[in-house]
């Protein structure tokens, strides 16, 4: 590991002056992911400003019936908040199926949103990786592709996005809030990440100097109901080949609103707006005819997949598992 | 890049000067000479540097040091009184629970953090209920241990023993 200048961020606007003007800086949370890769060398910082200790860790329970999560709430304590096990149970499940406890405890919102592929090649110096090192080639395509993208990928990357609880934040509209070096601004969570592109070096549309201060969710009306699926290779952690996270709500047998996004499939969490199209104002009464309508709408979004050699499978999961969860939440089924 | 930072350790105050480099494990064993904490896969994946944190469960390979000025740390020597072994470690003995013992002081840890997190009502993702009670049940603890690996392939008596030791 290469030495790295350490820095204490005082306060959130020193925070970002301290990160502003240098090329090879990162903010540390709670290092889960970053140091991990600063081992490996895959990152290799000059400074590192520790936002860690910063005033930022607070969940409020907002007057719209909303919440802020600050982003270096612990990814433990945001999952036991009594007013996320009560209102957003897909993101209480999400986060709980990620990690394992201790790493959790150390995990923050944050880090977690920006976290990095597990593309093993990205990981592995001795391999080339477009994503490391932009122009190298990709060693996934034509390789081992089994975590790879079906949906949005590239000839550049295909890789996916691991985390789970920006699946579930997908699909619960979240905001993000941004302070930059030239001042505050929201992004929706769906267009925080991108797509791989022809710059698949760049996760996300931030800059190196912008901090993540807090993440909103907007309040979810009376009867939704909501759940995350999740589908790995063995009972516990490890990450998702294919992810649901859903949101219903059906009133009078008509779904009146309903939002989906997978884990697992994309570069970014993939909010399956395709799908909730063909669901939108479809009647749903828990029966097994239900199963169709669930059929058709996986299927409409799961068309423009793209599967590789190692992860035709992920197609027919994906659908099924779409399926699984609304019948899962259309039967209040957890 | 040097720094000096201060940690409580198994109830001792340390001093030292730290590379920033340096993860929180490394300090604990090569800068302090705690070497309950093992360095298994050093990269999170196998939970056998797990100490309790200011009274949590947390890994210690992927932190540096110089982030945790002011910490204080129980390691699982720390957890013994003397010659007298605490409850969870005594139900690790009773069980069998290990086999060479290099993932058990990981273990004994996360089982402590564990239960602190079970007693206020964290439910984890086998919970049925989120906002119901918690009842440590087999699967519960076999949820809630899955970070820390055992090599040995001891995980039948780690779960025994984990349920003793919540006694
Ligand atoms: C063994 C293991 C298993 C895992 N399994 C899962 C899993 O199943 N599911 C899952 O979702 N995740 C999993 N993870 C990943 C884990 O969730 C992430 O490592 C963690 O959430 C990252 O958060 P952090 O605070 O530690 O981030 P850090 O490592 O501190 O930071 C990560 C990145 O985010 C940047 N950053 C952090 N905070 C901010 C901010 N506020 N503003 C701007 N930039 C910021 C950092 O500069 C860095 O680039 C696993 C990790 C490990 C080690
Ligand atoms: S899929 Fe992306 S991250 Fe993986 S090797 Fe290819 S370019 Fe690199
Ligand atoms: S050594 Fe820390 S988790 Fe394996
Ligand atoms: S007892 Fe040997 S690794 Fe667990």
């Amino acid at each position: 590991m290469i030495p790295f200048d350490y820095r204490l961020a005082p306060d959130v606007d020193g925070a970002v002056a301290a990160a502003t003007g240098w090329g090879g800086v990162a903010f540390l949370a709670g290092g889960t992911n970053l140091v991990d890769h600063m081992k490996l060398g895959v990152a290799a910082p000059e400074v590192l400003v520790d936002i860690s200790r910063l005033p930022l860790d607070a969940v409020e329970e907002l007057p719209d019936g909303g919440l802020r999560i600050g982003a270096t709430v612990r990814n433990s304590d945001l999952a036991a908040h009594p007013a996320v096990r009560r209102d957003y149970p897909v993101l209480a499940r999400a986060l709980l199926s990620g990690a394992s406890g201790q790493v959790r405890n150390l995990a923050t919102t944050g880090g977690n949103l920006l976290q990095r592929t597990r593309c093993a090649y990205f990981q592995d110096l001795s391999t080339p990786c477009n994503k490391r090192e932009p122009g190298t080639g990709c060693s996934a395509i034509g390789g081992y592709t089994r975590q790879h993208a079906i949906l949005g990928a590239s000839a550049h990357c295909v890789a996916t996005h691991p985390s789970d609880m920006a699946v579930a934040m997908a699909a619960l509209d979240a905001q993000v809030t941004v302070l930059g070096t030239s001042g505050r601004r929201v992004i929706p969570l769906v267009e925080l990440h991108r797509l791989p592109g022809d710059e698949p070096h760049r996760d996300t549309v931030l800059s190196p100097s912008d901090l993540i201060t807090a993440v909103e969710l907007p309040p979810l009306p009376e009867g939704t109901r909501s759940l995350y699926r999740k589908v790995r290779d063995r009972a516990s952690y490890a990450f998702a080949l294919v992810s649901v996270a859903a949101v219903l709500r059906v009133e009078d047998g008509v779904v009146r609103d309903v939002r989906i996004a997978l884990g697992g499939v994309a570069h970014k969490p993939w909010r399956a707006r395709r799908a909730e199209d063909v669901l939108r104002g479809s009647p749903v009464d828990g029966s097994p005819a239900d199963e169709e309508v669930f059929r058709r709408a996986a299927e409409a979004e799961l068309a423009g997949a793209a599967p590789l050699a190692g992860n035709g499978f992920k197609v027919p999961l994906a659908r099924n598992t779409v399926v699984s969860a609304l019948r899962g939440l259309s039967r209040e089924e957890r | 890049m040097d720094s000096e930072i201060q940690l409580r350790v198994d109830g001792r105050r340390k001093r030292l000067r730290v590379d920033t480099r340096m993860t929180l494990l490394d300090a604990l064993r090569d800068g302090i000479g705690a070497t309950a904490p093992k360095t298994g896969c050093d990269h999170g994946q196998c939970g056998s540097c797990t100490v309790l944190l200011d009274g949590r469960r947390v890994i210690t390979c992927l932190t540096f040091a110089v982030a945790h000025d002011g910490a204080d740390i129980t390691t699982a020597e720390g957890l013994a009184d003397g010659e007298w072994l605490h409850p969870m470690q005594r139900a690790f003995i009773e069980r069998d629970a290990f086999q060479c013992g290099f993932c058990t002081p990981g273990q004994v840890c996360s089982a402590l953090g564990m239960l602190a997190e079970v007693e206020a009502g964290h439910p984890s993702v086998a919970t049925d209920d989120l906002t119901g009670p918690v009842e440590l049940t087999d699967e519960e603890i076999r949820e809630r241990m899955s970070g820390n690996l055992c090599r040995c392939g001891a995980y039948v008596n780690i779960v025994d023993a984990v349920r003793d030791g919540a006694r």
